[in-house]
């Protein structure tokens, strides 16, 4: 039994194919935090008074917040003086002006990569966003989509272009207080991006960024706002991948969602960081803070996410449902092997009345991995007829890996209907054997065994994603006929 | 074309078959019998190449090759199919892709170009018609949910699909209402060729009422206790295993 458990992790133990590094000039700044700091990065990015003054009343609100430690994760403690909080690509003028003007070894790792950055992204229908360590260094089909009002930027021209309406909604969804790491990123969030989807638009090309992290001890702070107004709909796709690293690299985004009235959001995200080596090395820490509002009656938010990279994920995509009858749903597949932790799981608030969530979580441990769903269903007193169904699902390959759930209910109102179901299973020697008798090879079966348990998920990502899903769980994608 | 000398496999060190010899030509169906324990199942999946027994001596040759060498999926890509007693039930994977899996799997390694999902799709609707199983059975997860006797059809649609050289089928008659006995029958009656063997597993004359076998065989306690032809099947029906295995106990307590 036990050599059957080291085959199967023989079979999803390849090595991390995204690991290659790119030499770039970086404009970096001095490790270390203080106020200093965070007025500099203010400062270079020329941002108007109120911007700094929110990251300042953040950093002072951080020096008075510990870490949380409620979470099941292990790690050394995070200096967080060893870390650079700003850190660009430099490039020959004082911003690109177009894809020529990028640095040549950038787009290489791009086409490694394969994000789609030329022509064929048109003809995929996917604008790109692409945000290279800390500053964003192409935004495509920007004009198509301004012909919809629609507005779709790093971060950074938002806050320069648009600034009246990053005022009224940064921070109206994760505010700076919220907790340890978003606080930290409202402090010193380097960018990312902004999205805003004018009344009754939908928008017509799924909107995309790839992030990457590649500069030595450059922690990642990234902060992503996306606005949904009345009537309106936008499909978000959100895919990461980083080169081989050594050190431990921190990072902590802010991702906040608001659907108005009638409006609906979709984000998935696709992560695949660097994990660590076999013997948990390096890799990436991920602690992010993901949240979406459904301010407006009608309005729905769901999140898709796919997750195995980094060495630590710490992550709970979370909606509040304010408005009468509207849908908040997570569906998750996390994968950890060798000494990667995943805790990750959802929060879904349910406060207007006829307010349904769903949460379908598949966790896949292999190696050494821990996985975790952690989830809060709360239904509050004035939520009438609000509903739940929560599905947890943990699939373990090997007999050294751990999968563990944790659901909160906290229920006010006496019409709520909450349902959760979980369950456990071991990818079966007799599964194994029973594909492999049909002449498939054990590969090919673990890839089909996997797939047929996270199909729920993988469903609900758009197609270029789902292959890319499939990828990186080491498979090839069920039911081209299924 | 398969032939068995001297079989002897264990679990976790407990010896279950302690030498087997068999020997079944092309165009042959064997029936083997025994009672419950006596180490039918695992002859079988000692065959298709489960590798939670351990082979502790003997040989198996097949068509000529030395079959224990081979992987489970390079035995199944070399005809072999096993139809298991109790079929795996794999969630969220369409009964349809696992078969169209399997067949291109087979094409591939003979050389074959893969199939296209309308060519698919016309052969599996064929053989489907003729095990009288529902399209939705394909769409179904596999063996999820399915009745037993569900399961057992699928087993042998796989079968009908594969086209195997060498087909062992484990008590696919076991939890078959009397009309899926037939077409269960009737399914392993048209696989009957002067190309291929068959390898009943079975406690039933009533299969073998439909499906007359050459030759007759029964196990017990790991070994080959009888052979003979169909009419041991039906004396065994009348009177049991333990005259067998009295017989069996008084010969092995004969030897030197
Ligand atoms: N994994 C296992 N661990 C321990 N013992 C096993 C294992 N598998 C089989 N055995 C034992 O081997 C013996 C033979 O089992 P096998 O399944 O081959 O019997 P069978 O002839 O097919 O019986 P049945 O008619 O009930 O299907 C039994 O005593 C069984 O308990
Ligand atoms: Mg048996």
């Amino acid at each position: 039994m036990a050599s059957e458990a080291l085959r199967l992790e023989e079979l999803i133990d390849r090595g991390y194919q995204q690991g290659f590094y790119t030499a770039l000039e970086t404009d970096t700044v001095a490790r270390g935090l203080d106020e200093d700091v965070v007025r500099l990065i203010s400062a270079k990015k020329n941002e108007p008074e109120f911007m700094r003054e929110w990251r300042l009343k953040a950093y002072r609100h951080w020096l008075t917040l510990a870490e949380p430690r409620w979470s099941s994760i292990v790690h050394p403690p995070i200096d967080y003086q060893a870390i650079s909080y700003y850190s660009a690509p430099k490039s020959r003028k004082d911003g690109p002006q177009s894809l020529a003007d990028v640095d040549p070894a950038l787009l290489r790792t791009y086409e490694k990569l394969g994000v789609p950055l030329a022509e064929r992204e048109l003809l995929a229908g996917v604008a790109v966003d692409a945000v290279f360590d800390s500053v964003s260094v192409a935004t495509t089909f920007k004009d198509k989509l301004a012909e919809l009002g629609i507005i779709f930027c790093s971060f950074s021209e938002a806050v320069q272009e648009h600034p009246a309406l990053v005022r009224q909604y940064l921070g109206s969804v994760v505010p700076y207080t919220d907790n340890y790491f978003a606080t930290l990123n409202s402090a010193v969030f380097s960018d990312g991006s902004f999205c805003y989807i004018p009344p009754g638009v939908r928008c017509p090309m799924e909107l995309s960024t790839y992030f990457r992290i590649n500069a030595i001890n450059t922690g990642q702070f990234e902060r992503t706002l996306i606005i949904a107004d009345k009537g309106a709909y936008v499909s978000y796709l959100e895919g990461c991948t980083a080169p081989m690293r050594d050190e431990n690299q921190l990072h902590a985004a802010v991702v906040e969602l608001i659907a108005l009235e009638d409006a609906q959001i979709k984000y998935a995200t696709v992560q695949n960081w660097y994990p660590g080596d076999k013997e948990g090395r390096g890799g990436i820490y991920n602690f992010v803070t993901k949240r979406g509002d459904c301010r407006g009656a009608n309005s729905r938010i769901s999140w898709t996410q796919v997750e195995t990279g980094s060495a630590i994920t710490w992550k709970y995509p979370s909606v509040i449902l304010q408005g009468d009858n509207s849908v908040g749903e997570f569906r998750s597949v996390a994968l950890t092997n060798n000494y990667q932790q995943a805790d990750t799981g959802t929060k879904m608030i349910h406060l207007g009345r006829n307010t349904k969530s769903t949460i379908i979580s598949k966790g896949i441990a292999a190696g050494h991995g821990r996985n975790a769903y952690r989830g809060l269903v709360k239904v509050a007193k004035n939520a009438a007829n609000a509903r739940n169904y929560t599905q947890c699902d943990s699939l373990l390959m090997g007999d050294r890996c751990a999968a563990h759930t944790f659901p909160y209910i906290e229920v006010k109102n006496a019409t709520a209907r909450v349902e959760h179901e979980a369950s456990t299973s071991r990818i079966g020697e007799d599964q194994l054997f029973y594909c492999q008798s049909r002449g498939i090879g054990p590969e090919d079966a673990v890839s089909m065994i996997v797939n047929g348990f996270c199909k729920e998920v993988f469903k609900e990502l758009p197609m270029e994603f789902a292959v890319e899903a499939q990828k990186l769980l080491g498979v090839s994608l069920e039911g081209s006929i299924g | 074309m398969l032939e068995i000398i001297n079989l002897h496999a264990s679990i976790d060190d407990q010896p279950i078959l302690r030498g087997i010899d068999l020997a079944v030509n092309a165009g042959e169906v064997h029936a083997v019998m025994g009672p419950n324990g006596s180490g039918k199942s695992t002859l079988a999946q000692v065959l298709a190449g489960r590798d939670s027994y351990t082979v502790t001596a003997g040989e198996v040759r097949y068509c000529g090759r030395n079959l224990l060498e081979l992987s489970p999926e390079e035995r199944a890509r070399e005809g072999i199919f096993l139809a298991f007693q109790y079929p795996v039930e794999i969630p969220g994977v369409a009964n349809i892709y696992l078969l169209k899996a399997a067949i291109n799997a087979r094409r591939k390694h003979r050389g074959e170009a893969e199939l296209d999902a309308m060519d698919f799709l016309a052969l599996v609707k064929d053989k489907l018609k003729f095990m009288g199983m529902d399209e939705a059975l394909l769409y179904r997860h596999v063996n999820q949910g399915f009745s037993g006797g569900e399961k057992k059809r699928n087993e042998i649609l796989q079968m009908a699909l594969l086209e195997p050289r060498l087909a062992i089928l484990d008590e696919t008659d076991s939890g078959l209402d009397i009309d899926a006995l037939k077409v269960v029958a009737a399914g392993v009656e048209a696989m009957r060729s002067p190309a291929r063997a068959i390898i009943l597993v079975t406690h039933y004359q009533r299969l073998l009422d439909y499906v007359v076998p050459d030759r007759v065989h029964v196990l017990s306690q790991g070994r080959i206790v009888r052979s003979g032809g169909p009419e041991l099947a039906l004396e065994l029906e009348r009177r049991g295993y333990g005259w067998i295995d009295a017989g069996e106990a008084e010969r092995v307590g004969a030897a030197p």
